[in-house]
């Protein structure tokens, strides 16, 4: 920050307590069931948006989340920004449980998010620097100073604020309004950015230039990202770790070149595979998963994967596979083919099984 | 980074951007009919507020000997009613409790029926449900069976009249508001807002209000036009204002008695009636296509 | 289909309990004691205490409520202070002329909006367009009372050509299906049209002009479909709100025909509306609006389901 002008004020961060040891923040048991409206001749159902999610995220690293639409990766990033109740979980931020050491208002400062539509989350009756200056404003500062770290911060995102401050959204471009909700999260200083699919309305030559200014801003300010995306290339440019979801759950986790080079779950192997090569000597000419998602509204029990997968076997169905760890770099992965000894037919063995029971 | 930020951030030349209000007010303006009618409407209240310095007969006067004269008599230029007083008088003096009775009972309306839209709207849940299922009851009745049926009950009277007209109108201000509401709660702006860590007040005032007023405002100025047919109405019944007070609708019934002898002279509040109505539906309709801004 | 009708029929139910509820507090809204309109005028202390037991005025209101509601119920729903007539009796007699009045303003306000509203919305923004637009809006903005006594100055009054007030000649009340009776019931009928007509003009017109700009069409169109094979796709989608917008229509014409059976003196339920208003007879006010709130909740349920049965988008599950 050292070509910030003295005279821009900046929003104080939320303090960093724990170093750079502690996760900046730890997931466990994320849960969200959303009832779906019964009435009086039908029984109460559930959607199990995101079901026992657990994860963390370390200090100025990016993870990825990918997964088909609806698999709850949207959901997830509601339940960490608390836009939404859960139903059960813990969510901690730099060691700080929110509600308790932690107010919400001032996880708000230190967790900030962007959203898909760039059009629908800005006012559209609101000036650019208006809308910025929105969020410094609530947490109490004065209204010049922070007309002023709009357009500080305008100018951060690229875009030049004699030009675009005075500005109403429908005015400018998708690519232009993106920048301005970056800066716009950014104007709290927060240290986590959730990235909600920031740059999946965007086309690719904007793309690209988004992404950069991502990877910039990240270097300058300290940040950390989360970032959802359905488009596994854009998150194994921009991300350190990934998460894989299925149907709320997590279903594979590692560092990313890990994931993408030995994945070890058969819905990460599709998936994968369905992604379009830029090789054409590389080409898939069959899809890889057929039929469309179960209905989360009636998840398949045991492996919510079991009624798409072409390796499933009857104990699939029967309990759900823990997140098992496949190697010692962090790679985990919830499938019975990975669990060394869990009775499917291609687990690897269990290296010293026969002898613990000896024993 | 640091260059872009470094050029961003010198002098340019500033462009002028125009506010919404400001685009959606230059679209009316430029819109033939809805200025027609915007200029009828404020001849009809210019004159009905200045009536007494317009130099006009008494408009409660009235004479035996001249009752009932046609359209065009010197004098009387549209001619007398039934009791001899001046028709051009009465029809303009006739504004005042006309337009006050048919206008007021929707400003009411859509004071209570926005709060109560917007409450519904913003909190949902159980006050949500409470809120719409009791409007929902008002819907079970025909607007005018309810106009009349409250103002049958409450007995004739100016006041009667208006709260009647004011029950009928704020459960269809309050669906109308709380589904604008419903939807702009629901966008990914509010979203943020509520990420950024404001209050459920600053949302409502800085990011609702705006968004929502508009589409619930012309919805009333529609109303309106309704509004002045059903105040009439009530009036022309004998459930409204009492005479000898000049107001159209009132005019139109004691005039009924007339239409064997003057028929064009008794028809005239009719025409006002109208008018009015037929301007305040315009405009409502040109409002709306102004204010649907797509780019 | 038929758990749909169930579920309709279920949630109508708290409907009809809360619109009961709106017209046996409408009595208790008036000013003064109830009892003054039932009483003559130079009752005794005495009459007076002994009929507010009769009618159990002096009870609880939330009892008060439950027995009007059960002799309402069993179809008793008092008795005309003016005639001495059982209530129902009157307000189902006047009904039966006023459903014929909006059956006939319907024919003639559907028809004509049907027709307006598809040819404007098929040749949008030509002037036919401009024309039939225009049209829609003076039919919604007429004070349509007004507008009956402009038809009658001009075709009783200037034409003599047909009777101005009542149902009938002799003044019978009794209807019959002839020309005779049937001259009583164009004006009225073309007088009650004209709201209907406009407002079914302006919602086909903005149905058919969005359908045709859907890309369906269009695809339609490319695949070599006849201009009249692409208008039947329009009724076929347009179809489920302009029946319910005209089942609404029809129950407003039903419910608010206060207006011009006053100034046609026809006698429907409107006109014992009026009179029961203006001589207090507060039983017939209230049985005559209870009645017709009924009638326009019943016409609203049966158009919800006929939507559903012809609309495949409502879910019936």
């Amino acid at each position: 920050m050292s070509e910030t002008s003295p005279s821009v004020e900046l929003l104080e961060q939320v303090e960093d307590v724990g170093g750079a040891a502690q996760p900046l923040l730890q997931v466990s048991g994320l849960t969200k069931h959303f009832p779906v409206r019964g009435d009086l001749f039908s029984p109460r159902k559930t959607v199990r948006a995101v079901d026992n999610v657990s994860f963390s995220i370390a200090k100025g690293e990016t993870v990825g989340i990918v997964g088909e639409s609806g698999c709850g990766k949207s959901t997830t990033a509601r339940l960490l920004m608390h836009l939404m109740k859960r139903d059960a979980g813990d969510i901690v931020y730099d060691g700080m449980q929110v509600g308790r050491a932690l107010s919400l208002r001032e996880l708000r400062r230190g967790m900030q998010m962007v959203f898909q539509d760039s059009y629908a989350s800005l006012n559209p009756r609101l000036t650019i620097e208006d809308s910025i200056a929105f969020g410094p404003k609530v947490h109490g500062m004065a209204d010049a100073a922070a007309r002023l770290l709009a357009r500080e911060l305008l100018g951060k995102v690229g875009l030049r604020p004699e030009t675009f401050a005075n500005r109403y959204p429908h005015e400018i471009s998708g690519g232009q309004r993106q920048r301005v909700n970056i800066a716009r999260a950014l104007a709290l200083s927060p240290r986590l950015v959730i990235l909600d699919e920031a740059v999946s309305a965007l086309d690719k030559s904007v793309e690209a230039q988004v992404l950069n200014l991502l990877a910039d801003l990240k270097r300058e300010f300290g940040l950390t990202y989360l970032f959802i995306s359905h488009d596994l290339n854009v998150v194994r440019y921009i991300s350190d770790r990934v998460l894989v979801m299925y149907l709320g759950e997590v279903v594979e986790l590692g560092p990313v070149d890990k994931v993408w080079d030995a994945p070890a779950h058969p819905y990460t192997r599709a998936l994968l595979a369905a992604m379009p090569s830029s090789d054409p000597d590389n080409r898939t000419e069959t899809p890889p998963i057929s039929g469309d998602p179960p209905n989360p509204i009636d998840p398949p029990s045991g492996c919510r994967f079991h009624t798409r997968c072409p390796f499933a076997e009857p104990l699939c169905a029967n309990a759900t596979p823990e997140l098992s760890d496949v190697d010692t770099m962090g790679h985990q992965a919830a499938c019975y083919m990975a669990i060394a000894g869990s009775g499917h037919s291609r687990a690897p063995a269990k290296e010293n099984d026969k002898g613990a029971t000896a024993a | 980074m640091t260059v872009m930020s470094d050029t961003a951030l010198q002098a340019a030349p500033a462009t002028k951007a125009r506010g919404y209000w400001a685009t959606v007010g230059r679209r009316i303006a430029r819109d033939k009919v809805s200025m027609v009618c915007a200029f009828v409407l404020v001849l009809i209240f210019a004159s009905a507020l200045l009536a007494p310095w317009l130099g006009l007969a008494d408009p409660y006067q009235g004479s035996m000997i001249r009752r009932l004269r046609h359209i065009g008599t010197p004098n009387y230029p549209l001619g007398t009613d039934e009791l001899g007083r001046d028709m051009l008088a009465r029809l303009i003096y006739g504004g005042r409790l006309s337009l006050i009775i048919g206008i007021l009972p929707v400003i009411l309306a859509f004071v209570i029926g926005t709060s109560l839209g917007l409450v519904a709207g913003y909190v949902g849940g159980r006050l949500n449900t409470a809120i719409m299922r009791t409007i929902d009851v008002f819907y079970a009745f025909p607007s005018v069976l309810l106009a009349i049926a409250i103002s049958g009950a409450l007995g004739a009277g100016i006041v009667n009249s208006i709260v009647s007209l004011t029950i009928v109108f704020v459960p269809q201000i309050t669906r109308v508001a709380e589904s604008v509401t419903t939807g702009v709660r629901n966008m990914d702006f509010v979203e943020a807002a509520r990420a950024s860590g404001a209050g459920p007040f600053t949302i409502m005032r800085v990011h609702m209000l705006g968004n929502v007023l508009g589409p619930i405002f012309v919805y009333a100025t529609g109303l309106i036009s309704v509004s002045m047919i059903l105040a009439a109405g009530l009036s022309f019944l004998g459930l409204g204002t009492k005479p000898p007070e000049p107001e159209w609708g009132l005019m139109l019934n004691t005039l009924r008695t007339a239409i064997y002898v003057n028929p064009w002279v008794a028809a005239l509040p009719g025409v006002m009636i109208f008018a009015v109505s037929i301007c305040f539906n315009l405009l409502s309709d040109g409002m709306r296509s102004a204010m649907d801004i797509r780019n | 289909m038929l758990a749909y009708i169930a579920r309709r029929i279920v949630y109508v139910i708290p409907i009809v309990l809360s619109v009961a509820l709106v017209c046996f507090l409408l009595v208790h809204i008036t000013p003064g004691d109830p009892l003054v309109a039932v009483l003559p005028a130079d009752a005794s202390q005495e009459l007076a205490a002994q009929m507010r037991t009769a009618y159990g005025f002096d009870r609880p209101l939330p009892v008060q409520f439950g027995l009007w509601l059960w002799r309402a119920i069993h179809g008793d729903l008092g008795s005309s202070i003016a005639t001495g007539r059982p209530v129902l009796t009157e307000v189902l007699r006047a009904v039966g002329n006023t459903v014929t009045l909006a059956v006939a303003a319907a024919l003639i306000g559907f028809t004509l909006g049907l027709l307006f509203g598809l040819i404007a919305g098929y040749f949008r923004d030509t002037w036919i367009d401009k024309v039939a637009t225009s049209v829609a809006i003076a039919g919604v903005s007429v004070p349509h009372y007004w507008l009956g006594m402009v038809m009658v100055i001009i075709f009783s009054v200037q034409l003599n050509w047909l009777p101005a007030v009542g149902a009938g000649p002799g003044g019978s009340g009794a209807w019959g299906w002839d020309w005779e009776h049937m001259k009583y019931l164009i004006l009225p009928a073309i007088t009650t049209s004209v709201i209907p007509m406009g407002i079914v003009t302006r919602t086909v017109r903005a149905l058919t002009g969005d359908i045709l700009s859907q890309d369906f069409v269009e695809a339609l169109r490319a695949k070599g479909l006849r201009e009249l094979d692409v208008f039947k796709h329009v009724i076929k989608n347009a179809a489920p709100t302009a029946l319910a917008v005209m089942g609404l229509q029809l129950g407003y014409m039903l419910g608010g025909s206060i207006l011009i059976e006053t100034v046609f003196s026809w006698p429907g339920s409107g006109l014992l509306l009026n009179s029961a208003i203006f001589q207090r007879d507060l039983p017939l006010l209230q049985g005559t609006i209870l009645v017709l709130a009924l009638f326009f909740v019943a016409l609203n349920l049966l158009v919800d389901i006929a939507q559903a049965a012809i609309d495949p988008r409502i879910k019936r599950g």
